[in-house]
């Protein structure tokens, strides 16, 4: 029998099954009660290979090829696993480096780094504007005295290490440099990420500090000069991870990271850089959130949207240009503070779903997060999770192995086509930027958390523990960790004494320095590195930014 | 208020704390609930939430933080409003908030901390009662 009638024939008696046990009852979730799905892809009550529109070589294909569904490598986890990677920071660096020399001792392979509130938006701890927030949920760095303190006794070229920096990641990078260099390590030596992801800044996580178009002008900057300096640096993880946080659906998380894509190489175009020399260190990071088939066919159709873009699109032709890879964390937004001890299944679950979608690392939530940052116990659980999942269950034996199943291919398609439609539609908006200028994506992703919200008080979504299964009387949980109250203070004394030590006139010709390429449109990476090298501070830098960039105020889109 | 006049309510984001989400999700649950609802966008200062509040005579300001600073600026705010005579707004708060500092919240004058997983209906119910409580209609 040929394929099509074949396939004809599965569609018919399918047809004939369907009618002798359902006759007339619907297939699809959203017709059912009780069954919330995350996006608008919704779940048929059985797939068969009918459904599929699949051309196996040119929508397939095999791992480490275009388009790259089944995965970007070509034996995936069979040749190594991916890099376990924890996210942590809090207090000072000491304490933070402390951490670090902990998880990695326990077999963690890369390090992630959370950075206060205050750095991530360009303040020092001593600011008028840092009160009461100094190390609270990252770790305070002011100078590169913090930065030598944090990767105290940590090999640069051996351990790579992702900062979630994004407004002053020039900065923290060239802090990173500088460190480096000081242990003998050659810039193109080092391995790591900067987030240095803007868009999603103004659209879900808040830490922006200049407008739009000073912003890009930094992201390109850093992606010219590490295409020449930092060859094994990934210059930005354009993030889905924060979008979803903030209440998208599966869909709009791809979408609208997918755009923010677009408009991060379309700027470094239109300033003249060449699309396969920036473009193999484009990397991603998306959320790992719990409708578990629902994810693992997320990733699939991410790599397979962003092949295509880089190929059609961009005609980028190396193809590490057209890989997307990604960075995975679990959905902190998913975590309860009641009946905490679920959190690690739901963690497991979600991490398990990144594996089977292809993730190069992952970043595991520990159970208590929604009560506060992780114990050393925890964060401990979390990374083991990972190992179990690595080590015990066999998944990594073979590549993609859900590639294939009729449910997670035609969720594949359902997904990518949506999340086309989505991208069309910001092109018709005039791209990403403008966008979110005009609040689009902001007010999706808030009709999106709102629907979120609503469905579990009407419990048309079930989350245990909390409007279903509830306890009546809830022990409040244990060792939780609490922040050393003195870090602040610690923190200032620091600061002041790096003030007292330096050459202050070395740092004002630096700044003036900085001003005057700020001015103009040279690339501010070697005035950057200039300033920090003689213990400038971030702040310092980034109120000089600030004088010529000028400040970013949210719309209020509410 | 007079009677028959609708609760107002300032939704404010306190500090450099960017996660919005809860946020906007109360602020539209209050409004669907027939409130009016002023909300702040990020990064207030306590002195800007308390400026606008009086500005807008609200009678009840929500403030919602999960950046581990609400030790020092929720009980910030609750002087400002003592200082600007303005007392009678009352201040509830929601977040990542942990037991301890719950206590120590209430005590500094916060009318109540909601955590996470509470359901929208219980936030609209504690305000009315609270509004009720302070013989207003609700």
């Amino acid at each position: 029998m040929d394929k099509d009638k074949e396939l004809e024939k599965i569609a018919q008696e399918k047809g004939l099954w369907e009618n002798k046990h359902f006759s007339g009852k619907p297939s699809k979730t959203s017709e059912k009660q009780g069954e919330g799905v995350d996006s608008e892809v919704e779940f048929q009550r059985l797939y068969t290979p009918d459904d599929l529109n699949l051309d196996y070589l040119s929508d397939l294909s095999f791992p480490g090829e275009f388009p790259f569904t089944r995965g970007v490598q070509p034996d995936m986890y069979r040749g190594r696993f991916w890099t376990m990677r924890q996210y942590a920071g809090f207090g000072t660096a000491q304490e933070t480096n402390s951490r670090f020399i902990y998880l990695l001792k326990q077999g963690q392979t890369g390090l992630s780094i959370a950075f206060d509130l205050v750095t991530q938006i360009g303040y020092n701890s001593d600011d008028p504007l840092a009160l009461g927030e100094v190390g609270k949920v990252g770790v305070a760095i002011d100078s590169l005295a913090d930065m030598e303190a944090l990767f105290k006794d940590i090999p640069l070229d051996k351990v790579s290490t992702s900062m979630t920096i994004n407004a002053p990641a020039a900065i923290l990078l060239a802090m990173y440099i500088v460190v480096a260099e000081k242990q003998g390590v050659a810039p193109s030596k080092l391995p790591g990420t900067i987030q240095n992801d803007i868009l999603k800044e103004y659209m879900a996580r808040g830490t922006y500090i200049f407008p739009p178009v000073p912003s890009m002008r930094l992201i390109t900057d850093t992606f010219k000069y590490c295409a020449d300096n930092l060859p094994n640096w990934n210059t930005i993880s354009i993030s889905g991870y924060h979008i979803r946080e903030a209440g998208s659906n599966a869909v709009q998380e791809v979408a609208f990271t997918l755009a923010d894509g677009i408009a991060y190489v379309q700027a470094a175009l239109d300033v003249g850089l060449e699309i396969d020399k920036f473009a193999p260190r484009l990397s991603f990071f998306f959320n790992a959130h719990s409708n578990f088939l629902e994810e693992v066919a997320k990733f699939r159709a991410a790599r397979r949207v962003w092949a295509k873009l880089m190929k059609d699109r961009f005609k980028a032709k190396n193809p590490k240009s057209l890989m997307m890879r990604f960075h995975t964390q679990t959905a902190g937004c998913t975590l309860t503070a009641q009946q905490p001890e679920v959190n690690i299944m739901r963690v497991a679950f979600q991490a398990l779903s990144a594996v089977l979608g292809g993730t190069q690392s992952l970043h595991t939530n520990a159970w208590d997060e929604a009560l506060a940052l992780p114990s050393q116990e925890s964060a401990l659980l979390a990374l083991r999770t990972q190992q179990t999942i690595a080590y015990e269950t066999g998944v990594t034996g073979t590549v993609d192995p859900l590639g294939g199943s009729y449910a997670i291919e035609k969720l594949t398609e359902d997904l990518e086509q949506s999340v086309w439609a989505y991208l069309e539609k910001i092109d018709e908006l005039g791209g990403a930027v403008r966008a979110i200028e005009l609040g689009f994506q902001q007010k999706e992703i808030q009709t999106s958390a709102y629907r979120y919200q609503m469905d579990i008080e009407n419990q048309t979504r079930v989350i245990v523990g909390i409007n279903k299964f509830q306890k009546i009387q809830e022990e409040p949980p244990k060792g939780l960790l609490k922040i050393n109250p003195k870090v602040e203070q610690e923190q200032k004394q620091k600061l002041a004494a790096v003030y007292r030590k330096r050459n202050q006139a070395e740092v004002e010709t630096g700044l003036l320095r900085l001003e005057k390429a700020a001015e103009s449109t040279e690339n501010l990476m070697p005035y950057l590195l200039d300033c920090v090298r003689n213990y400038t501070t971030l702040g310092e830098i980034c109120d000089v930014l600030r004088k010529v960039f000028g400040e970013y105020r949210q719309e209020n889109t509410f | 208020m007079e009677k028959g006049q609708r609760i107002r309510v300032l939704i404010g984001k306190v500090g450099l704390d960017g996660h919005d989400r809860g946020a906007k999700v109360i602020a539209q649950a209050l409004r669907d609930a027939g409130m009016e609802v002023i909300y702040t966008g990020l990064r207030q200062t306590p002195e800007q939430i308390v400026e606008a509040a009086i500005q807008e005579d609200v009678q009840i300001i929500g403030i919602s933080i999960l950046s581990g600073a609400h030790t020092y600026l929720l009980p910030r705010i609750i002087e400002l409003l003592t200082r600007e005579g303005a007392q009678d707004i009352q201040v509830i708060a929601g977040g990542v908030i942990p037991e301890d500092d719950k206590i120590l919240l209430k005590e500094a004058g916060v009318a109540e901390i909601f955590g996470t997983g509470t359901s929208t209906r219980d936030i609209v119910r504690f305000i009315k009662q609270l509004q009720l409580g302070g013989g207003l209609q609700e």
